[in-house]
């Protein structure tokens, strides 16, 4: 009788713990994700749930040495292997890629220690929104009608109307023109990080990967599904592709929790180093497709800032990462 | 009346506080995005590698005497049961941290305590990480049930069989041990005798 009771009591209490500290089902990852997977079960089984396409890419970071005085995390010096992923935005590993509207990069640079640094970055340089609930919206109205199977423009429209902190997004999103490769496109990391160094003095930064590859456009194809694939793994060919880390360094007062507003392009940069990568193979089967670039795995000498963003990225890649394994394990998917 | 060593019940009760904070920080802390899901994930992480570390030093103290008998008047089967839930509790006090860091190595990830990173347990691979992750929580729950069932029996024997048992883990005067069990209108007045 009495261990009964006490099953029971702590049955109310596991509906408390997974209840509290917040509020309901609402505020949970995994809403983040169904709503991303369009409700119902996973399209895809064994995908990751958004940046579904990619190519897994290796190479090394080497460290220009001008960020060590910002930051203890000794990767910023020497040398320090980096697997990565070069993607495209959308929950559809077969969509083509060229044309579509967001490219990404995901790196984990892996320092001598140990330690690594995990960071997933966009073509876009902010957020069109600063909260993860007003993200989730965001993703509601783009997803699909079921009528039509295609998102309503009146629906993104009136989110745009109803979030003004958007304009930035869209002023950026209407000048916008794709690159004809993965190579020759600048990533952003959108949110704030805090860089520490060696005395605790703390630096908020925003960073970019720059291209060394000159910019050129896309053209108006047709291009094959895979055509920004096939296009890496032709350049890989003739030698390794480079970005610049580009450190923006934030002044006070600057927005450092919100990433839907950017900083002033007059801030100082220091470029911290060199992307170099130097070999691209299939996601499948590949060394980065069992890794969730989530951008809170980080050395010790930089740090999340404070931007609520940040903290919900990382709970959706887990649980997107738990049912893409779980997937994996019981279906034998990719 | 023999009573467990004092290392013995001074792991028990550090590792019950710390067992019942994980497995509440575990059930409260996945799939949550709110902004106090990172250091909490930080804290079970670090948690867990001392959990490891007291539950060794704990299977290792525990093979250096022998349990104080239960007394006659519980059947055999009971005490077998007791005896067998001992030692799944010992097991899965060992699998859960064993789990946790093992699927941080199947998600390619470093487990960072203090300024060092500790070698991966396996590889990174996708399923074995959806192996562990599954794992690690079916685990956990087998865990909180048999530590509950374990609590219960234990607070049986204190407050309705008033056997003896539960003095054998605690600290401070030992109360006496009834001749005979209560009457049943004894435990249902709850007449405090015991609580003198």
């Amino acid at each position: 009788m009495l261990i009964v009771l006490l099953l029971a009591a702590v049955a109310i209490g596991i509906a408390i713990l997974r209840g509290a500290f917040g509020t309901g089902a609402e505020h949970r990852a995994s809403s983040i994700i169904d709503t991303m997977q369009g409700g119902g079960e996973a399209l895809h089984a064994g995908f990751r749930r958004a940046h579904a396409r990619g190519l897994c890419v290796s190479g090394r970071f080497i460290g220009s040495g001008d960020a060590a005085a910002l930051s203890s995390a000794p990767l910023f010096e020497g040398e320090s292997p980096v697997l990565g992923r070069l993607s495209v935005g959308g929950g559809n590993p077969a969509a083509p890629e060229a044309t579509a509207g967001v490219r990404s990069m995901a790196l984990a640079i892996t320092q001598a220690d140990g330690q690594q640094w995990r960071m997933a970055m966009n073509t876009p340089p902010m957020l069109a929104v600063g909260t993860p609930e007003a993200f989730h919206e965001q993703l509601r109205a783009m997803a699909s009608d079921p009528a039509t199977g295609k998102p309503d423009p009146a629906r993104i429209a009136a989110f745009f109307e109803a979030h003004p902190e958007s304009a930035a997004f869209r002023a950026w999103q209407a000048g916008y023109r794709a690159s004809d490769s993965w190579a020759n496109t600048r990533y952003h990391s959108a949110n704030a990080f805090v860089l520490v160094d060696a005395d605790g003095q703390r630096q908020p930064v925003r960073w970019a990967m720059v291209p060394e590859a000159p910019f050129a456009p896309l053209g108006d194809g047709p291009h094959t599904d895979d055509a920004l694939s096939q296009e890496f793994q032709q350049r890989l060919a003739d030698g390794p592709v480079r970005w610049t880390l580009r450190l923006q360094l934030a002044e006070p007062g600057d927005p450092v929790d919100d990433g839907s507003r950017p900083w002033p392009d007059t801030r100082r940069t220091v470029d911290a180093g060199t992307v170099k990568l130097t070999y691209a193979r299939a996601q499948q089967g590949g060394d980065c497709n069992g890794l969730n670039f989530d951008p809170l795995v980080l050395p010790e000498g930089i740090e999340p800032s404070a931007d609520p963003v940040l903290h919900a990225r990382r709970a959706a890649y887990a649980e997107s990462l738990r049912r893409r394994a779980r997937e994996t394990l019981l279906e034998g998917a990719p | 009346m023999s009573r467990y060593p004092l290392s013995a019940r001074l792991l028990h009760w550090a590792m019950a506080a710390l067992l019942l904070s994980q497995l509440s920080l575990g059930v409260a802390m996945v799939d949550r995005w709110q902004p106090w899901t990172t250091p909490a994930i930080q804290l079970h992480r670090a948690f867990g590698v001392l959990a490891l570390v007291l539950v060794l030093l704990r299977l290792a103290n525990r093979l250096r005497f022998r349990a104080p008998p239960l007394p006659r008047s519980i059947p055999v089967l009971q005490r077998a049961l007791a005896r067998a839930s001992h030692w799944a509790l010992y097991a899965l006090m060992l699998a859960l941290p064993l789990t946790g860091w093992a699927m941080h190595g199947a998600a390619g990830l470093p487990v960072r305590v203090g300024g060092f990173v500790l070698p991966a347990l396996t590889g990174a691979d996708l399923a074995r990480y959806g192996l562990l992750r599954e794992l690690h929580a079916w685990l956990a729950y087998s865990l909180l049930a048999l530590v509950l069932v374990h609590a219960g029996a234990a607070l049986h024997h204190a407050w309705v069989r008033r056997d003896g048992v539960f003095d054998h883990m605690a600290f401070g005067r030992r109360r006496p041990v009834e001749a005979a069990p209560p009457a049943s209108a004894d435990v249902a007045t709850g007449d405090g005798t015991v609580a003198r």
